[in-house]
């Protein structure tokens, strides 16, 4: 199939699709399905692999509302939740032209500039039925979010020419989209790539969250802290260095300082920090440097960062990554002190004998930087993704505080239509509520129902799609951290914070105040 | 300019009421007297003295709470005097019964449309368009995002699913009062022949139907039959039993849930319909914007729904329009 049909019956199925088989499968058949460079173009899609220039919203807002009403257009959005979904109900086509494929498509987008954007996008809108101007308007904004994540979407390719994935995963960030030679030694026609001699991302080796601390076997596990930063790879092969995301992005020029100071041929996993006075700055200090596509000498002054190294995957051109850990945190411990101990250095091991000596570390870490423990069989070669009992992540236990709904907004995706972003406050010295946090996740469905109910039912002001309601409601709100921050009236701004109970039980006015609050950040 | 007609015909937010008859229009709690449009549970509710209603909502409501004996039929078409307000009840298109309420007094008519659409049903008498001073309109689908297709299609779409898929069964999840009875009139047109097996739910008013001459063909219940069984069939049951543990007994079904709703992706998800199926006994945007204009009244009410939009398309095309916002009104189990 060659227009955009398949690729936008595809996206529809995988957002209703049940289970993760169902989606596997779905993926699967259709890239069996599908010519190239079509199928290349749809995973690269389904992947978040496919860069175009990217149509800005408020250009795709302009389209629509010279054809709807702009207020229509406006509670269509606010009740719909997705501006492509929108769009795509909304659009009228005015020729009957035959639709565009999938590679047609990415080729134009590919090549939009600001002066045809709107006529070229215009014109795609109008060769193409809902759904297809669903998948169009998806493509074209860069938000595909198809209710498959890239790791399911390299699942389905190697369900789909029955290969092993962590063989697709060790490829994929070697070879670009549409990935022709990638599907042609998924289909036995070429050997597999070699990419031995490229700088590439390999993936990461995950942990799963310590559920059962009595049952783990204290004497098999080594311990280190867990840093709250960044979790980065720097990798160098042949003398070329790049410094890499969690999830494969090239991070190299975000922090130019800890890639160009990568002196020998290795790939490092560790977490980028960013020094304080003392030890280790907060999080809050490191986000300063993130996103920012070029770095001011002033950012690499006041915000120096480094990268806290844990593991190693490769030494030199040697694949380390089948030995046990010990042993690649011996060699690790080699190649780190070769390296300048301003840009790099070592988590250290921990010593703790008995579950107790671990809860005791857990329970106060030295640094504010800390966010618990990390427990790593021993034995444990390095493999990708989260696999059972190998790595585990002990968090230190949330903090949390009772806090007064304050605003509700009405949710996006799957929460369209109910108010499922709330803000919350706590009180100031003179008897104002003061914003600390906004959370939108922690509660049930049917505690969303409630909440939803809620609002609908105490508004006291409405702003477009927030409502502001009467300040009567206790939630207690739980969160890793709480520092000082502009981005709140109150000055503090929390770390993860989501709703961990609605107590209905409590008076709004016995809830926590901002001094208290402020106690906490330290 | 709309005449007043505060005198005899009130509003507030518990609903329209006509104080020298002393009734209400599809009032929320038990009164004296109610004329109630159709037999949907957030219109009709039982315990009110005199119930003024078509002999097929009196049958529903019959049904639903228990004899009516306050009820007193009216004839689609027939008119009587209440306090010197002349009634008289015609077909809204909704479900079977339902009907809009033509209220007259000093040369003024309003129109109380209640529930209504304009696409065909063979279950039910299609709308029929009442001039009127005022028209009373719901809104629940009035965005312009709502735009449903034909059902045909719709139920087309699903048979088509079920035949590539013989293993499975289609689970299709309606609401048991009106749309569960479209959907199988269509499946019936569609050339389905098989029989329908239906949730325990769904039996009685389904039966009701069928005493009151709609055609749905062989209707059966799911409770007892081995899953082996309804490999290939279809299932109707209402929406609050698609993610429930009743359904764990189907074989592999496919979930489809018809709904107006099911237009907008994440209220699918919402239902965690694998198969949504755009079928609605709500007027759609382009239905409720050109009843108005066909209508063309001196004014528009709106009862519920997305009043605002359709208050500010009225204001584009020079109808005067506003929100009566009244409590009680659900649409979500459309």
């Amino acid at each position: 199939m060659s227009s955009l049909s398949g690729f936008s019956a595809l996206l529809a199925g995988l957002s209703f699709a049940g289970g993760r088989n169902a989606k596997l499968k779905l993926i699967a058949d259709w890239l069996v399905a599908t010519p190239d460079p079509d199928r290349g173009w749809g995973l690269a899609a389904l992947t978040g692999g496919l860069d175009l220039p990217g149509v800005k919203p408020a250009l795709i807002r302009a389209l629509i509302e010279e054809r709807v009403d702009p207020l229509l257009f406006r509670l269509s959005y606010d009740y719909v939740g997705d501006l492509a979904e929108t769009v795509s109900l909304l659009w009228e086509p005015r020729r009957g032209d035959e639709a565009p494929g999938l590679a047609d498509v990415v080729e134009r987008l590919g090549r939009l500039s600001r002066g045809d954007g709107p006529a070229v996008l215009a014109g795609l809108l109008d060769r193409l039925d809902e759904s297809g101007r669903y998948a169009l308007l998806k493509l074209a904004t860069g938000n595909l979010r198809a209710g498959a994540g890239a790791r399911l979407a390299r699942l389905g390719f190697a369900q789909a020419f029955g290969l092993a994935v962590d063989d697709v995963e060790e490829l994929w960030h070697g070879i670009s989209p549409p990935y022709a030679e990638l599907f042609r030694w998924a289909e036995g026609k070429s050997d597999r790539p070699d990419l031995s001699t490229r700088p590439l991302f390999h993936p990461f080796m995950l942990a799963h969250a310590l559920e059962a601390p009595e049952e783990l076997d204290v004497a098999a596990y080594s311990a280190e802290w867990k840093w709250d930063g960044i979790r980065a790879m720097a990798v160098r092969v042949a003398g070329e260095a790049r410094l890499y995301s969690r999830d494969g992005n090239d991070i190299s020029r975000m922090f130019p300082e800890v890639t160009s100071a990568l002196c020998a041929d290795a790939v490092l996993d560790g977490e980028l920090l960013v020094r304080g006075d003392g030890a280790v700055g907060s999080f809050n200090a490191l986000q300063q440097r993130l996103g920012r596509k070029t770095v001011s000498a002033a950012m690499l002054e006041q915000f120096p960062v480094f990268l806290r190294c844990y593991d190693l995957l490769f030494d030199g051109c040697e694949d380390v990554r089948q030995l046990p850990l010990m042993e690649r945190r011996a060699r690790l411990a080699d190649v780190v002190r070769g390296m300048d101990p301003a840009w790099f250095d070592l988590s250290p091991d921990l010593e703790a004998g008995s579950l107790q000596a671990l809860a005791a570390l857990r329970a106060a870490p030295p640094d504010p930087a800390i966010e618990g423990l990390m427990l790593k069989r021993r034995d444990s070669a390095y493999v990708a993704g989260r696999r059972a009992g190998l790595w585990y992540k002990w968090k230190r236990d949330a903090m949390t505080a009772d806090c007064v709904l304050m605003y509700a907004q009405r949710g996006h995706g799957k929460r369209s239509s109910f108010y499922s972003d709330f803000t919350f406050g706590a009180w100031a010295a003179d008897g104002a509520l003061l914003p600390v946090g906004k959370a939108y996740f922690g509660f049930t469905d049917a505690e969303l129902k409630w909440l939803d109910q809620w609002v609908r039912t105490h508004t006291t002001n409405r702003f477009g799609p927030v409502r502001e309601v009467e300040k009567a409601l206790v939630l207690e709100v739980a969160f890793d951290s709480i520092a000082a921050s502009t981005r709140h009236k109150s000055g503090l701004a929390m770390r993860f914070p989501r709703i961990a109970r609605i107590r209905t039980d409590k008076p709004a006015a016995q809830a926590d105040t901002v001094e208290g609050l402020r106690r906490q950040a330290g | 300019m709309a005449p007043d007609v505060a005198d005899w015909l009130t509003v507030s937010p518990q609903g329209l009421y006509l104080p020298t008859a002393d009734a209400w229009i599809d009032p929320a709690r038990p009164m004296a007297r109610a004329i109630i449009t159709h037999g949907h549970s957030d219109h009709a509710r039982g315990g009110h003295g005199e119930v003024l209603a078509t002999a097929e909502t009196l049958a529903i409501m019959a049904e639903r709470y228990g004899a009516q004996p306050g009820g007193r039929p009216l004839a689609h078409g027939e008119a009587v005097n209440l306090g010197g307000v002349r009634v008289s009840l015609h077909p809204a298109g909704h479900v079977l019964g339902s009907a809009q309420v033509r209220l007259e007094r000093d040369g003024a008519v309003v129109v109380v449309s209640g529930d209504y659409k304009r696409s065909a049903d063979p279950t039910c008498a299609p709308f029929e368009p009442v001039p009127c001073d005022i028209f009373v309109t719901e809104a629940t689908f009035a965005l312009p995002v709502f735009r449903h297709p034909p059902a045909e299609a719709e139920v087309a779409r699903a048979l088509a699913v079920l035949a590539a898929n013989p293993e499975r069964c289609l689970l299709i999840g309606a609401y048991a009062l009106g749309k569960a009875q479209r959907v199988v009139a269509l499946l019936r047109a569609a050339g389905h022949d098989a029989p329908v097996y239906l949730h325990g739910a769904m039996l009685k008013l389904m039966a009701l139907y069928q005493q009151l001459g709609v055609e749905l063909g062989d209707l059966r219940p799911a409770a007892g039959m081995p899953a082996e069984a309804l490999r290939g069939h279809v299932v109707m049951a209402p929406p609050s039993a698609l993610a429930d543990r009743w359904s764990r007994r189907l074989p592999d079904p496919i979930t489809a849930m018809a709904s107006g709703w099911m237009r907008v992706r994440a209220r699918a998800r919402q239902r965690g319909a694998e198969l949504p199926l755009v079928i609605s006994d709500h007027a759609d945007w382009d239905e409720l914007t050109a009843t108005v204009l066909e209508l063309r009244p001196k004014a528009l009410w709106v009862t519920h729904g997305r009043e605002d939009a359709l208050v500010h398309w009225c204001s584009m095309h020079q109808i005067t329009a506003r929100a009566l916002h009244l409590v009680g009104r659900e649409d979500e189990a459309e």
